[in-house]
């Protein structure tokens, strides 16, 4: 059983349609993770290109075609194919910025918390819940509001903004779990052997406890894109001077609306949905394996032994699974 | 209810006495942030507009020139009273922005979450009654894109199709200039003064503005309502009391109906309460689309001008709402799910 064996358990034990959750899922995914990396090969334009390489400025608003595969936009006459290109970019650093920092901060504090108890629990798990119970969208207003003024608008910036709200779902999780485990026979007999908090909380605790935060992080990543749109539509967040960014380009879009140019918005909305519904299936797909509630695994059909006692005592009953 | 009577006051009393702790935790994060952050509000929204001596005036009388502490102190106590203080750019008090605006977030916010319901618990049932087959996978690729388009991008589609090319609708605002001009604010919420006044072309007009911006709205939260409702139909079909009623020979129509359904119900009300949060946070955007003159439109504008009293009274507003509605949906859940108050 090696770390591969392992790391597609979850998707071999899924059966029909929970693989197929789990699959098209990761294809999305994994079609604007290869935009990201290549955007400067794949993107016929920069993010920020408003002329050809002769000089000449990009038409204002032309529609979907010809030089511009999806238009141009009305506002600073970029490329959509290229800004859209480029958002995944964005999108994706931002999100890894937050997903990661969130999980280094908020999983390490939720073992302390679990594992030591006490005042420090209590005092951690009031502020967590009071941020956890706090709108996640003002939340990020509050912070990018704030880091713009320190950071400027960058990506940096953003992906801090939002790492705020995630903190307290992973501190949670991992404190559930860790106070429900603290008690475990193992934990106790590796406390009777000697082994320091720390030894317990790294080596025992932390892989029994982490199992769940694979669906929170991949459910956390597709928050992450919409509320990193929404606030590029709000004028906070990324700055369009730094990068290109979805939400950002359909607030610009906003006025096109009743002009009949739909495809300055249309595109880069498309976009986030896709991206958003790759990672919520992912997630789902895991949740679906990871949760015993919601699981359906592939089981071998059931026979009960047949009724006579002779069959049963031979052990030829067949009731293996 | 009355086996129980002893305890659910104590429940509501436990309940109540939360909001004191949550409510410091949440206003005191927000004046960390917005406070002790170096820069000084008054500059940051209003330098460069007004002279030196002027701008020191106007840091006096908001009483940014005393000691950070003697600031929070006070600050506490004007949240203790309601009082969320006043904005720097056009010296608005910040109960007047609610009573001025928090009508059209309201109506908003109720609206949408009557397009949620009927559209959400109907497909949910539905999705979770016929699970792994074809309706509930086109009802779960709804709730997912539903859930997975921002609310805007909805919005600015909405506008595309209903506003632009069809020209069935207005494409933003609360209503025409005309309708505004009309209704004598009584109420402060659009809709029940028209209907006060019995204007009847008024309240046509109205609605039609306000057709697009609930529906956006409400197709977020239906497709969380689907989710869950699934879910839960899901889980209490597997129940014990299920099968005890099948084999009982009661019909499967009416096991669904009065057995499953009836309890995959209960949860859905505790899940509610949390979406208040979620209810906000998709009014701000619904607003900024449709430029709806809510609370949320407010903070928008106020944030583009740095304006920072008037986003800290805000935001300390929406976080005292927000504790409230959680509270109080807690009580209400008390008294529909007796397990909830041990």
């Amino acid at each position: 059983m090696g770390i591969g064996h392992r790391l597609t358990a979850p998707f071999r034990q899924t059966s029909g349609f929970a693989r197929w959750i789990l699959l098209s899922g990761m294809i999305i995914v994994g079609i604007f993770v290869v935009l990201a990396l290549f955007a400067p090969w794949i993107a016929p334009y920069g993010f920020a290109q408003t002329s050809y390489a002769g000089g000449a400025d990009f038409p204002k608003a032309t529609g979907p075609g010809g030089e511009h595969l999806l238009g141009t936009t009305s506002f600073g006459f970029y490329d959509v194919l290229s800004r859209v290109i480029w958002g995944s970019r964005t999108a994706v650093e931002v999100v890894l910025i937050s997903v990661v920092l969130s999980l280094l901060i908020g999983a390490p504090l939720g073992l302390v918390s679990g594992y030591l108890g006490g005042w420090l629990d209590r005092i951690l798990v009031l502020v967590m819940d009071a941020l956890y119970a706090f709108p996640s969208l003002l939340l990020a207003i509050v912070f990018s509001f704030l880091l713009s003024d320190f950071f400027g608008g960058g990506v940096v910036a953003a992906g801090v903004a939002l790492t705020v709200i995630y903190v307290p779902q992973y501190f949670r999780v991992v404190r559930n779990t860790t106070v429900s485990a603290r008690e475990a026979t193992y934990v106790e007999a590796a406390r009777a052997i000697g082994a320091s908090k720390r030894t317990i909380m790294t080596k025992y605790l932390f892989g029994n406890v982490i199992q769940s935060v694979p669906v929170i992080g991949t459910l956390n990543a597709a928050d992450a894109i919409g509320t990193l749109a929404a606030l590029g539509f709000l004028g906070l967040g990324v700055q369009p001077n730094e990068a290109a960014e979805w939400g950002y380009d359909l607030q610009r879009a906003l006025p096109d609306a009743s002009a009949g140019i739909w495809w300055t918005g249309v595109f880069p909305g498309l976009a986030i949905v896709l991206l958003v519904t790759g990672l919520t299936l992912v997630g789902e797909g895991l949740n679906e394996t990871v949760n015993p509630t919601l699981r359906k695994r592939r089981l071998r059909p059931f026979t009960l032994p047949p009724r006579g006692a002779a069959a049963f005592q031979a052990g030829k009953g067949q009731v293996d699974l | 209810m009355a086996s129980a009577g002893g305890s659910l006051p104590r429940y509501i009393a436990q309940r109540l006495l939360l909001i004191i702790p949550m409510v410091f935790l949440l206003t005191t994060i927000v004046f960390l942030l917005l406070r002790v952050a170096p820069g000084d509000p008054v500059s940051a929204s209003l330098g460069g507009r007004l002279s030196e001596d002027a701008l020191d005036q106007r840091r006096a009388s908001l009483g940014l020139d005393r000691p950070l502490i003697v600031q929070y102190l006070e600050y506490l106590k004007d949240v203790a009273t309601f009082n969320f203080g006043e904005t720097i750019t056009d010296n608005r008090a910040i109960i007047d922005i609610v009573q001025e605006n928090g009508g059209a977030t309201l109506t908003l916010a109720v609206s949408a979450f009557i397009v949620a319901l009927v559209v959400g618990l109907p497909l949910g049932m539905i999705a979770g009654r016929m699970r792994d087959t074809g309706p509930d996978l086109v009802i779960r690729i709804f709730g997912v894109i539903t859930y997975a388009a921002p609310v805007f991008y909805w919005g600015l589609l909405f506008q595309l199709l209903f506003a632009g090319a069809l020209g069935w609708l207005p494409v933003s605002g609360a209503a025409s200039p005309e309708t505004i001009f009309e209704v004598e604010p009584v109420t402060h919420i659009l809709l029940l003064d028209a209907v006060i006044a019995g204007n009847s072309e008024a309240i046509v007009d109205i609605l039609e503005h306000l057709l697009m911006p609930a529906a956006t709205l409400g197709l977020l939260l239906s497709g969380i309502f689907i989710r869950l409702v699934r879910v839960n139909v899901i889980q209490s079909l597997q129940g014990d009391y299920i099968e005890a009623a099948r084999a009982r020979g009661i019909r499967e129509s009416r096991v669904i109906r009065s057995h499953a359904f009836r309890n995959a119900l209960v949860p859905v009300v505790t899940v509610i309460g949390l979406q208040v949060a979620l209810l906000l946070s998709g009014a701000i955007l619904t607003e900024a689309t449709f430029n709806w003159p809510g609370i949320g439109n407010e903070l928008v504008q106020y944030i583009n001008n740095r304006d920072y009293a008037a986003v800290q009274g805000i935001i300390t507003l929406f976080a005292v709402v927000v504790v409230l509605v959680s509270i109080l949906i807690d009580i209400v859940n008390a008294l529909i799910d007796p397990r909830v108050r041990y």
